[in-house]
């Protein structure tokens, strides 16, 4: 696939984004924030993808990234008071881009040295850096330490969510799809043979992980000004988890796939709400069943394989 | 040896490497001229596969000098090696296995790539023309070796013999001067071995590339090596043409034994 209307679906994309944000004020707020976190978790779920499903370096460390841009966001905007539309729009669109930066900035600080270690050293790896970068925050007093911190300005809306979700799924299907791109899987499939081939595996490995952390740290800014009062708790190894579960649920390597297991395992929880405390355990026991029936992922589609002629 | 020219595409000079105790390779001189075909050959175990591994990057030689159109590969990783012209093939096959056909042969050509990572995001007007001549030049190669009927099939789908060539397929599309097999013909029967040899003559003529043939199977080698190299417990014992090393008595002791 050549993906050729590639910036025609992102316009779409945006455009539909701006419209359904116009439409938010005839939303019942307990739809509107299930639809906030159906577009961090899409963001969350596709960026992973890159690194875990497309480039095969397992990671569990999405929730450490996710919190260095929800801390950094909400530091930037919180030093401003009560700003006209454009002003206030200007100031979350950076501060987004600021803490995606900084997660980006960790991304490769991680990436760096830990990428010649492979599938469950790299999972350790990542996932004991993820509870640093928590840990650092329970231990900040500047933004509230254990305690958790305030974000004042609600900003995040379904423009902001589900834009940026478009451009994460654009960027990541651009990236892929491409000769480039394909340099991505070959180092997942076989490293030693794409070394062969002259792909540079390191930088190629990095690359996943500074895009995969830059929107996981852009999620984090949303995620801030959706919630707006963020705690180290909430950035913990269980939500990297719940990230990991959205990616392998899809089928790694498969964003379509990806995007309706992060919709699914957003509204799922939800939806179990009456169960009451029944809820986490029928969940559990979903996630059970599915990996069972599709070990490949819910929504993958195998194409069938031409036969080979006689 | 006065007659190892200066010209040598690969010239390798007293290389030498060890692991632990044991040295795989001691001393080896082997030159490759431009568009030759030599054999390296040996019993099992002799150091053959660890010279590929040498010339590819993959080991670093303790002593001695890999020397490529001039320049030396001691010390260069091995895709800076692979964009310098060696290409490789693997003794146990390595495709992208869950990429298809035509992507296994497309994803070598970010070696000819013009644009960067920013082409792949913008995917402006000369993206799009570079891919589709990619395109283009990646059906060219399946269809001189008559794979492009499977180009969307994974290529793990393919038969043996189908992914051997593959393998080849995907090597040369790194547009190699300097082409490494490493046995092609493990796993073949006599009939597909023929095919082999016609193949490997082809591609040295066609693509005017060296071949260095790593091979167990002495009707290959002997068939169509202009010069074989024997190696045996990382030394080499015998080089010449394919007759006279056939006749070579040291030759003939590593094989057969006393």
């Amino acid at each position: 696939m050549m993906f050729k209307h590639a910036k025609l679906l992102l316009l779409v994309g945006l455009g539909l984004s701006l419209l359904a944000s116009l439409g938010a004020g005839r939303v019942n707020p307990y739809v509107l924030f299930v639809l906030y976190d159906i577009g961090i978790n899409i963001i969350l779920a596709v960026s992973l993808n890159l690194i875990n499903g497309y480039t095969g370096q397992f990671s569990l460390g999405h929730a450490g990234f996710m919190a260095v841009g929800a801390y950094t966001a909400a530091v930037i905007t919180n030093q401003f008071g009560n700003l006209n539309p454009a002003a206030s729009g200007a100031l979350f669109f950076g501060a987004l881009l600021a803490g995606g930066l900084l997660a980006a900035v960790a991304g490769l600080l991680v990436g760096l040295p830990t990428l010649r270690l492979k599938g469950d050293y790299l999972a350790i790896v990542t996932l004991g850096f993820g509870e640093i970068i928590r840990v650092i925050f329970q231990n900040l007093d500047r933004v509230g330490g254990a305690r958790g911190y305030s974000v004042m300005h609600g900003s995040t809306d379904l423009f902001w969510t589900f834009g940026l979700a478009a451009v994460t799924v654009y960027v990541v299907t651009s990236l892929v799809h491409s000769t480039y791109g394909r340099g991505f899987i070959a180092v997942r499939d076989d490293e030693v043979a794409a070394e062969a081939m002259g792909i540079n595996t390191t930088k190629y490995k990095v690359t996943a992980f500074v895009v995969g952390a830059f929107f996981a740290g852009i999620a984090g800014g949303l995620y801030a000004h959706s919630k707006q009062f963020i705690t180290p708790g909430g950035f913990n190894f269980m939500e990297s988890i719940a990230i990991v579960v959205m990616v392998v649920l899809g089928g790694m390597g498969n964003t379509p796939g990806v995007i309706l297991a992060a919709i699914l395992l957003t509204i799922l929880p939800e939806v179990l709400r009456p169960v009451a405390e029944y809820r986490m355990v029928l969940y559990s026991l979903l996630l059970i069943v599915l990996m069972l029936t599709r070990p490949q992922g819910l929504f993958v589609w195998r194409r069938k394989i031409p036969d080979a002629p006689p | 040896m006065t007659a190892l020219a200066e010209d040598s595409l690969l010239q390798a000079e007293a290389v030498t490497i060890r692991f632990g105790g044991l040295t795989a390779v001691s001393n080896l001189d082997l030159h490759v001229q431009s568009h030759e075909l030599v054999g390296l050959i040996g019993p099992n175990g002799a150091g053959k596969t660890t010279v590929f591994n040498l010339i590819t990057g993959v080991y670093q030689p303790a002593e001695g000098e890999i020397l490529f159109d001039g320049r030396s590969v001691v010390g260069s990783k091995p895709y800076r090696i692979t964009a310098r012209g060696i290409a490789r093939t693997f003794q146990n096959i390595r495709l992208f296995s869950s990429l298809t056909v035509f992507d296994n042969v497309r994803t070598v050509f970010h070696l000819h790539l013009q644009g960067d990572v920013r082409h792949a995001l913008w995917r402006g007007r000369a993206f799009l023309d570079e891919e589709r001549s990619i395109a283009g030049r990646v059906m060219e190669l399946l269809e001189i070796f008559h794979l492009e009927k499977f180009r969307d099939a994974p290529a793990k789908s393919l038969s043996y013999g189908d992914q051997r060539r593959l393998e080849i397929v995907r090597a040369l599309a790194a547009q190699p001067k300097l082409l490494l097999l490493d046995e092609p013909a493990a796993g073949m029967n006599t009939s597909e071995k023929t095919d082999l040899m016609r193949l490997i003559q082809f591609i040295k003529d066609r693509f005017k590339i060296s071949v260095l043939l790593v091979e167990h199977d002495m009707q290959v080698v002997m068939g169509i090596c202009e010069r074989i190299v024997v190696l045996d417990y990382g030394v080499k014992i015998a080089e010449g043409k394919p007759d006279e090393v056939r006749r070579d008595p040291k030759v003939i002791q590593a094989y057969l034994g006393d």
